[in-house]
């Protein structure tokens, strides 16, 4: 039971991951508390349980389909909630968290009046292939969550350090007037970056349908909830620390149920996080943050 | 004074019984009883698809009636909305200015908490189709009820489980964070103890969560003859589908939460295994049930459920003890509900017990090949 419970809790730390991963690109990166995100890869699962499962498009299709939409619903995002706001003298990063608020309350309610509420299956061949490990059945779909997760990791990392794109992102994050001084468009950095954290979206969004066999207009509140403690618990905008606190937490829930009580899982995994961030109040992996006298 | 007021009843009603029913017997009425019934139920706001299914098995019932010309029924449908106060002061209007002879409803039992007090006190019968909680007809002698709780429907369906499978060991699962499953799961352990079942394991989860593998892991490695779930069909339905793909084959034995065609429809394959018991049974094959069915779908457009038969069921329990009773009279019409007993309803034999709480043996049904069918 060890092994298959490890698996499970690999599969679900991975999902939580990516979906930290979104968050901390925008959250942690560049300050602005996108409480859309969740509804944004909860859309993104459904356009790829369309496309997968009413449709009957092979996958990888299905996940271009999904990043496409959840892309676009990042640029519309930015256009219409988070860039009038930016522009405005007085506006604090307050503003931009109450106007994504009312994204994800709009998003939610439309996927209930399009896609109806409840659960919907997602169906694909995909998700049933299992190959035999030692005494367990591993599905293909949780190898291949594990490697989407740890390769979106690491190209988020090497795209903010290595390259001039990131270079300018962070810069943009450091001081917005500042970068644009110094020549960084950063109204085309911001809309990049919430494109492409939506899109990342888009990605887990599938992963979780695939992973579950279900998805439901509530999926993005409940996950989006935990990615938002992850990223907190790693540190705020370290890629890695998205990385870790996901899979801390995805691995401590699946073990309080296995050798635990069931009754007490999200308990457990909270007072984990709570613990973790007396010690190191700047995360898992973050930095203490400037002019906080550390 | 009360019980002086309670033996004169019972003395004026054997007295009446002797005298007047014994002699009328074979006489066709000519003019019909005139009686006013009133309806308490959820018209508007949440809940009003309960209102609608079961006020359109009230009147489909008492259209029947009133064209059989023995007793004539005006009925007077007040809305709730689903809250207490509203469904007290609907009440009281019912009582004291409509002067109903009998009330049905109100749909919640948190409603009939508050209602039935009121109904008993003025000594108006009040029956729920609806209100399944405990302690509905301990209210009053005034307070009566057709709608079957769990706590009697979760026993039938373990039993039938137990005998056929030759269960030993099982593994509790349920929702810990909704006041139904929890009471249902409550009735599982229960049943589980007194039948000598071995619990392996119970297990909980809460409401919206998509992922029950870690769970679920657990009870496979357990291997139980059957799981006993108290989960409403969202959740259950995804239960059911991650059970299956992860490898447990067994039995699932649900609560009344599980009794939804949607089960199938979103656990599709997976949800073969899964039995429930339920007080109303849409395909069964009776004449009664299957003319109920096409009048109902023909009025309607949709088939009836099981608010709109315990309510027709209903309507047609006080419709007959009116004809018992002989006259619009509260306290002879009480006597005559409580005196019913095997009902042939479409829901199955009725009676009422000595505290006017079910006594009915609800269907057994177990899904298979994606439709539920009756489980023998």
């Amino acid at each position: 039971m060890f092994l298959e419970q490890l698996i499970n809790g690999v599969t679900l730390g991975s999902i939580y991951a990516i979906v930290a991963l979104g968050y901390t690109l925008v959250f942690g990166v560049l300050d602005i508390i996108n409480m859309a995100h969740g509804e944004i890869f909860m859309f993104g699962a459904f356009v790829g349980m369309l496309l997968v499962s009413k449709a009957g498009v092979p996958l990888p299709v299905a996940f271009l389909g999904a990043i496409a939409v959840t892309g676009a619903m990042g640029f519309l995002l930015e256009r219409a909630a988070l860039r009038p706001l930016r522009s405005r003298p007085g506006a604090s990063n307050l503003a931009s968290l109450i106007s994504t608020i009312g994204v994800s309350i709009l998003l939610e309610n439309a996927a209930h009046r399009i896609f109806g509420a409840g659960n919907h299956p997602f169906e694909t061949p995909f998700a049933e292939i299992r190959f035999p490990v030692g005494p367990v059945n591993v599905y293909l779909v949780q190898v291949l969550i594990l490697l989407i997760s740890l390769l979106l990791m690491a190209g988020l990392a090497l795209w903010l350090s290595r390259t001039r794109g990131g270079k300018a992102l962070r810069a943009t994050a450091e001081d917005l007037t500042t970068a644009g001084l110094l020549g960084v468009d950063t109204d085309r950095m911001i809309t990049v970056t919430v494109v492409i954290a939506s899109a990342m979206g888009g990605v887990a969004g599938v992963l979780i349908g695939m992973a579950f066999n279900y998805i439901n207009n509530q999926i993005g509140l409940s996950m989006g909830l935990k990615g938002l403690a992850i990223i907190i618990f790693g540190g705020m905008g370290s890629v890695y620390g998205a990385m870790a606190g996901g899979l801390i937490l995805g691995l401590s829930e699946t073990f309080v149920v296995a050798y635990g009580s069931s009754g007490y899982r999200d308990a457990i995994a909270f007072v984990i996080i709570i613990g973790v961030l007396l010690v190191r109040p700047q995360g898992l992996f973050g930095q203490a943050a400037p002019g906080t006298g550390h | 004074m009360k019980v002086r007021l309670q033996a004169l009843a019972v003395l004026s009603s054997a007295l009446f019984a002797l005298v007047f029913l014994g002699a009328e017997k074979p006489r066709p009425r000519v003019e019909p009883i005139k009686a006013r019934i009133g309806v308490i139920s959820i018209i508007t706001g949440q809940g009003a698809g309960y209102g609608e299914a079961i006020t359109n098995g009230i009147r489909l019932a008492r259209d029947e009636v009133n064209a059989r010309g023995e007793v004539y029924i005006d009925l007077k449908i007040e809305d709730s909305s689903g809250k207490q106060e509203q469904a007290l002061s609907a009440a009281q209007k019912l009582i004291h200015s409509e002067q109903v002879v009998a009330i049905i409803g109100p749909t919640l039992s948190n409603e009939m908490k508050v209602v039935g007090p009121e109904a008993n006190a003025s000594g108006v019968p009040i029956m729920g189709t609806s209100t399944t909680a405990k302690g509905i007809t301990q209210i009053g002698k005034y307070v009566f009820r057709n709608a079957l709780p769990e706590s009697q429907a979760i026993p039938a369906s373990i039993g039938m489980a137990v005998k056929k499978y030759n269960l030993r060991q099982v593994a509790l699962l349920y929702g810990n964070d909704d006041v139904f499953t929890k009471s249902g799961f409550d009735t599982m352990k229960e049943v589980s103890e007194n039948r000598k079942l071995r619990i392996l394991t119970v297990q909980e989860f809460q409401k919206g969560q998509a992922d029950y593998k870690a769970q679920l892991t657990k009870i496979a490695s357990l291997r139980p003859d059957a799981v006993f779930c108290s989960a409403l069909y969202e959740e259950g339905a995804v239960i059911l589908s991650q059970a299956r793909k992860m490898g447990i084959k067994v039995p699932f034995v649900g609560g009344n939460g599980f009794n939804s065609p949607k089960v199938i429809e979103i656990a599709r394959d997976a949800a073969d295994g899964l039995i429930v018991a339920t007080p109303w049974f849409v395909d069964r094959n009776d004449p009664k049930v299957k003319a109920f069915v096409a009048k109902y779908e023909k009025a309607y457009g949709k088939k009836p459920d099981q608010f709109a038969a315990q309510a027709y069921d209903a309507f047609h329990i006080v419709a007959n003890a009116l004809k018992a009773a002989g006259a619009a009279d509260r306290d002879r019409l009480r006597d005559a509900l409580a005196a019913t007993k095997d009902f042939d309803g479409v829901l199955g034999k009725f009676s009422f017990d000595a505290e006017r709480d079910v006594v009915m043996e609800p269907n057994v049904l177990i899904v298979q090949g994606g439709k539920f069918r009756v489980f023998q």
